[in-house]
């Protein structure tokens, strides 16, 4: 008989009227990698947040080691040697690494500097030797960058003496070479002796660290099976339940003249780090440009900047309209933009926080970009009522009402809110970044063929994505960023993701 | 000479006051709580004290200072940690505005002084004025022999022991903060509870130790204003605005307690600047007395213009925590 | 126990919730009267209600209390809800007073008493406007904390009418100002249908303006964006610096208006303790109102009722009028406490584990 370091079963959490985890079974044998994969919004990290003591299951059991135990505190999952790094780093940005490693934990009262030198700098320089990490244990966290952020948050779980290992998507913030060097501490860590499992959605990643798979659907526990065994249509398939995931209407682009283009633009952000470094591109109407990068290369920012929310340092961005004069983006605020006529349509990837406000009915949401419009003190409200109602009705969004506040939506209705607006004004150019994150695959397909209509109606559509699969299928061309800079624009239906992936990690293909 | 030495006297009369509340005050910022209620706290404080040394003393024929003093400072610390139970259940436990919560105790807690200090006589059958000279002599006993001292004496030691207690309370704050593991625990709830929660550090708990007992620390300030300043005795309104100064002060310290010492003499001098400058008439004393929140005023303003990450106040300071939140 | 986020909660529910809270804070305040007037409770409300309502002075001075209470209520809605603490209000309003008070003292003498009024009216709204603007350009421009600022500039305003109230002085060294222009009432408001039945209709007008203000108008709508999100803010094009400041100011100079009436309305005198803690109150009911003005009229009425009658049974008793804070104190715990459970509901589980 296998010995099991977790073992779920039956385990369900609700959030209010949202079921995030429905009756899941979950193993994880000792000594070995499990990897949880499953579609944005399939409950992986709801369930892993159970077992880290964030959450508290409303049925299930939970056995550790065998023994059923609860979890109320994440102090209880320490203790049962549980220890989780959040897709969010749990991080003091004000404290030293040390500092960091040693919060919450017991000891010695009084910590006196050379206490701090002797027990723990020292033991935190032990156990990087060990297992090959780099870190400075005085250095602060906010001087830190996203992958040494990282490290501090493996280190500790180590230095607490866990042995079963939670990652949440470690990698979605790394560079290849970053990646590799995190696998080769995993191995490191299994061959010494301890448990781990690691939340992604990359399919390579999946085949190449783990022993076993566990997929996630909407909720529920769908198989575990051997990684060795498994091919990779075979887990999408699984994903997905058999539904041919990527078949998205493409038409031919029609060329009708550039309406966006970028020359030299460089962004850099509050704290002084240069996020988009030189970039020049044009778009054109009737064609999607996608955007690729791994995260966090200045997607955000180059769609940002052409928005007018973040300020180009050097460079111009221009906008041609189809009739009239070019009109210089960069120098203008967001209500200056839209002032000027310029009809630009952007979809934020932070929907509640920037595209949305989440407290206001969909009425009122209705009429975030359009409110100023008309003379007088008193804001109209009647024209965006119909709007909401047209927008309801076309892509069947799931709402009590027009007045319910858009906070109380699931995500993919939130999101067809959103793009609704946001193409209603039919806008000649149209933003939308990481469009179908979270959302089912039905409601993914509205988006992306809403994006198509746009595009065959003659928009320019920049397209930010994450999933490579559905740039290739769904964009004309697709240009890569790394480290804020641009490494290559290619045609999407002649490049290879492999080609791409080259491209974001920065090698390849220099212009 | 003799006027300096009055004046840093004065300057530190004024202070140790405030400088009680600031420590309390740092002590329950860094726990994420904004206790706005601090000044009616310090009120609950000082009447407290002066009740229960007044009636001890209405009870006895020979009362004794020491046990005047004990008693008073018990009255003191159980009043004032009330106060701060009582914030801290609404703000903690039931997730109240921490704003709303805070004003509401201080507009309690000043009623509170005001009115028993107002009614006390007429509730204890009309003794008249209450004073609790003898146990107030406790408060206002001087360090025999190192206060005869020339210059030294009185800069240094002629104060009673609340005075040097209100800077072993801000030095032993530093050292919790700075050099303990629960200092640690406590920073990092103040910086991001969720954080702290994920360590396995109890952030209810914590945010309860620390603002009930920066809330007792600060109501030691109102005992300091009623005996050792006003000698056992109660005005209304008389402690006034220490209250707000008392959380000008945590600004001006930048949340940290050692500062908050030199910090709190600087405010005492502003404070009764007037008094030592010639010339001026009394209309003219007042526009002196608002130095301390003009200066209070410019440190925010500078603080935030050069958004230091070490300088600013901790991170989830107004905010309650719910962890199941989503 | 755990609890539990409602995801909504019917009307009649939360208004029952309320109720009982409001009930039970009124039980507690009782209990304290009784333990220290010694007396029968329910004489000790009869002289609640009667120091509130029992003769028509009474029930003017009740009214006046809840006027001033609500306009500096209403005043600081449009700041709440854009998530500016603006703890200033006290300050505003003194900075109001002490200005009318001025205009009173060197023109109420020689100038016709409606535009005296008019210039009371104007000078205060601008003076209370300013002191909105200070914290607000600080505010929007470095993002200095807004709590401590309009805080500290609370008892600059203190110190500012302290001087004033030196300056001037009448009688000499009474340190008072004494009642300005006693004999030709040059600057009082005059009354309408009783004393104060002009201020009534005054605020009546600033809230129901307000309300539209906040409901109807592009402004309104701008202030709600802000107050939920400044990123979604910028996105949807509103200049968030400009909102702050402009909001800032309409709440400073309502507040700065307030002055006024308790001014030329009322006192018609200055002292420091013209603002007498409306600014603080009055922050608790507008949040407590959740920004509704109808609800802000009821809290405000709730509370000068409870603390004219508390007033009332201290004089009675020989007790100090003090005791009112300590009544209004702890109605206010009880109201703001309850609002816990208006949002969540408690659920005891009685396993200790996880049900099956």
């Amino acid at each position: 008989m296998e010995e099991y370091a977790i073992e779920l079963q039956g385990v369900t959490k609700s959030f209010g009227s949202v079921l995030a985890n429905d009756h899941v079974n979950l193993t994880l044998k000792k000594g070995e990698i499990l990897a949880i994969l499953g579609e944005n919004g399939s409950g992986k990290t709801t369930l892993m947040n159970m077992l880290s003591g964030i959450y508290f299951p409303d049925e299930g059991t939970i056995r550790i080691n065998g023994k059923e135990v609860v979890i109320r505190s994440p102090r209880d999952a320490f203790e049962l040697g549980i220890g989780m790094v959040h897709q969010h780093f749990k991080l003091i940005n004000v404290f030293t690494a040390a500092e960091n490693i040693i919060l919450g934990l017991e000891g010695k009262n009084i910590l006196s500097r050379r206490d701090m030198e002797k027990e723990v700098a020292e033991k935190i320089r032990q156990i990087a030797e060990k297992y090959g990490f780099d870190i400075d244990p005085y250095q602060k966290v906010y001087n830190m960058s996203v992958s040494q952020k990282q490290t501090v948050e493996i280190i500790k779980i180590i230095y607490r003496g866990a042995d079963i290992f939670i990652l949440d998507e470690p990698t979605a913030v790394l560079t290849p070479q970053e990646t590799k060097k995190l696998f080769a501490v995993l191995r490191n860590m299994q061959e010494a002796g301890k448990s781990i499992i690691i939340i992604t959605h990359k399919l390579n990643e999946v085949l190449e660290i783990s022993d076993r798979v566990a997929i996630l659907r909407k909720g529920k526990s769908i198989r575990e099976i051997r990684t060795s065994g498994a091919v990779a249509e075979f887990l999408t398939e699984m994903m997905f339940e058999g539904k041919t995931f990527l078949d998205i209407n493409r038409s031919e682009p029609e060329d009708r003249g550039v309406r966006i283009s970028m020359e030299g633009v460089s962004v850099r952000a509050a704290d002084g780090v240069l996020k988009l470094d030189n970039v020049s591109f044009k778009v054109s109407a009737g064609e999607i440009l996608g955007v690729a990068g791994i995260s966090g290369s200045g997607q955000k920012e180059l769609v940002e900047a052409i928005a007018g929310l973040q300020k180009a340092e050097t460079g111009k961005i221009v906008y041609y309209p189809p009739e009239g004069e070019a009109k210089l983006l960069s120098s203008m605020a967001p209500s200056e933009i839209s002032k000027t006529g310029v009809k630009l349509a952007f979809v934020p990837e932070d929907r509640l926080g920037m595209g949305l406000v989440g407290s206001m009915d969909l009425t009122d949401n209705m009429m975030l970009r359009s409110y100023n419009e008309g003379k007088g003190f008193f804001a109209d409200r009647r024209a965006p009522r119909e709007l909401a109602e047209d927008v309801v009705k076309k892509l069947e969004v799931v709402t009590p009402g027009v007045n319910t506040p858009v906070r109380r939506l699931s995500g993919g209705n939130v999101q067809k809110v959103l793009v609704g607006r946001e193409i209603a004004s039919s806008p000649t150019v149209l933003m939308v970044a990481y469009p179908a994150r979270g959302l089912d695959v039905s409601s993914a397909y509205t988006i992306y063929n809403l994006l198509n209509e746009q595009k065959e109606a003659g928009a320019a559509v920049i397209c930010v994505g994450e999933d490579l699969d559905v740039l290739l299928e769904l964009c004309d061309r697709i240009m890569v960023l790394s480290g804020g800079k641009l490494t290559g624009i290619v045609d999407a239906r002649s490049a290879s993701k492999e080609d791409i992936g080259m491209l974001m990690i920065g090698e390849g293909m220099k212009q | 000479m003799e006027l300096i030495i009055t004046f840093i006297q004065k300057a530190i009369g004024q202070g140790i006051a405030i400088l009680f509340g600031a420590t309390g005050e740092i002590a329950t910022e860094k726990s994420g709580n904004l206790n706005l209620g601090i000044p009616g706290i310090m009120y609950m404080g000082g009447i407290s004290g002066l009740m229960g040394s007044f009636f001890y003393e209405l009870g006895h024929q020979n009362p004794s200072p020491g046990v005047g003093a004990l008693i008073a400072v018990v009255c003191t610390l159980v009043a004032s940690a009330l106060g701060g139970l009582i914030y801290s259940v609404l703000t903690i436990t039931l997730r109240a505005n921490q704003n709303v919560v805070g004003l509401a105790l201080t507009t309690f807690g000043t009623g509170f002084g005001n009115f028993f200090g107002g009614s006390i006589s007429k509730l204890a059958g009309g003794v008249g004025q209450i004073s609790v000279m003898t146990t107030a002599s406790a408060f206002q006993k001087k360090l025999p022999g190192l206060s005869e001292l020339p210059v030294i004496g009185p800069v240094f030691f002629s104060y009673g022991f609340l005075t040097y207690l209100s800077i072993v309370l801000s030095v032993l704050m530093f050292l919790f903060l700075n050099r303990t593991r629960m200092g640690l625990n406590l920073r990092a709830v103040g910086e991001d509870p969720a954080t702290a929660d994920a360590a396995g550090i109890n952030v209810s708990a914590y945010k309860y130790a620390a603002t009930i007992s920066g809330a007792a620390i600060a109501g030691l300030g109102g005992l300091y204003f009623v005996m050792e300043y006003l000698g056992g005795t109660w005005t209304n309104n008389g402690f006034g605005d220490r209250g707000w100064l008392a959380i000008a002060l945590v600004i001006l310290a930048l949340w940290n307690p050692l500062s908050a010492v030199w910090g709190s003499i600087v405010f005492g001098g502003l404070y009764i600047i007037y008094i030592y400058i010639p010339g001026l008439n009394r209309a003219a004393q007042e526009l002196y007395k608002m130095l301390p929140y003009l200066v209070t005023i410019i440190v925010l303003v500078i603080t935030s213009k050069r958004n230091k990450e070490e300088k600013q106040p901790p991170a989830s300071l107004g905010s309650s925590y719910f962890r199941e939140e989503r | 126990m755990r609890m539990i986020k409602r995801g909504s909660i019917s009307r009649s529910k939360a208004l029952c919730i309320r109720l009982a809270a409001a009930v039970l804070s009124l039980l507690v305040c009782a209990i304290v009267i009784v333990a220290i007037t010694k007396q029968n409770p329910l004489e000790v409300y009869a002289g609640i209600v009667d120091g509130a309502v029992g003769t028509g002075r009474r029930l003017w001075v009740t009214i006046r209390e809840t006027i001033f209470l609500l306009i500096v209520a209403v005043g600081l809605t449009p700041a709440f809800k854009m998530r500016f603490w603006n703890i200033g209000a006290e300050g505003q309003i003194l900075m109001g007073g002490a200005v009318s008070a001025a205009v009173m003292i060197y023109l109420g003498k020689s100038l016709p008493n409606a535009l005296v009024i008019l210039l009371i009216f104007v000078s205060s709204a601008l003076i209370g406007m300013l002191w909105g603007l200070i914290p607000a350009y600080f505010k929007a421009r470095y993002n200095t904390n807004e709590t401590l600022f309009t805080l500290m500039l609370n008892y600059v305003a203190m110190q500012i009418v302290t001087f004033c109230i030196v300056y001037w002085e009448n009688p000499p060294g009474s340190n008072t100002v004494g009642v300005i222009n006693a004999a030709n009432r040059g600057g009082w408001i005059p009354p309408l249908f009783g004393t104060y039945g002009m201020c009534v209709l005054l605020v009546a007008a600033v809230t129901v303006f307000i309300a539209i203000y906040m409901n109807r108008s592009k402004h309104g709508y701008e202030i709600a964006v802000v107050g939920e999100s400044q990123n979604t803010a910028r996105y949807a094009g509103i200049n968030v610096k400009k909102v702050i400041i402009r909001t800032m100011m309409l709440s400073g100079a309502i507040c700065g208006f307030a002055g006024a009436l308790i001014v030329s309305g009322s006192s018609h005198t200055i002292s420091t303790g013209t603002a007498g803690g409306r600014g603080f109150t009055a922050i608790i009911v507008a949040w407590m109102s959740k920004f509704n003005p109808a609800i802000m009229v009821i809290v405000s009425l709730f509370l000068a009722f409870m603390q004219q009658g508390a007033i009332q049974i201290a004089s009675q008793f020989g007790l100090n009028e003090n005791a009112s804070d300590i009544i209004t104190g702890i109605i206010l715990f009880f109201l703001i406490g309850c609002e816990f459970f208006v949002n969540y509901r408690l659920e005891v589980t009685i396993k200790n584990s996880p049900k099956h």
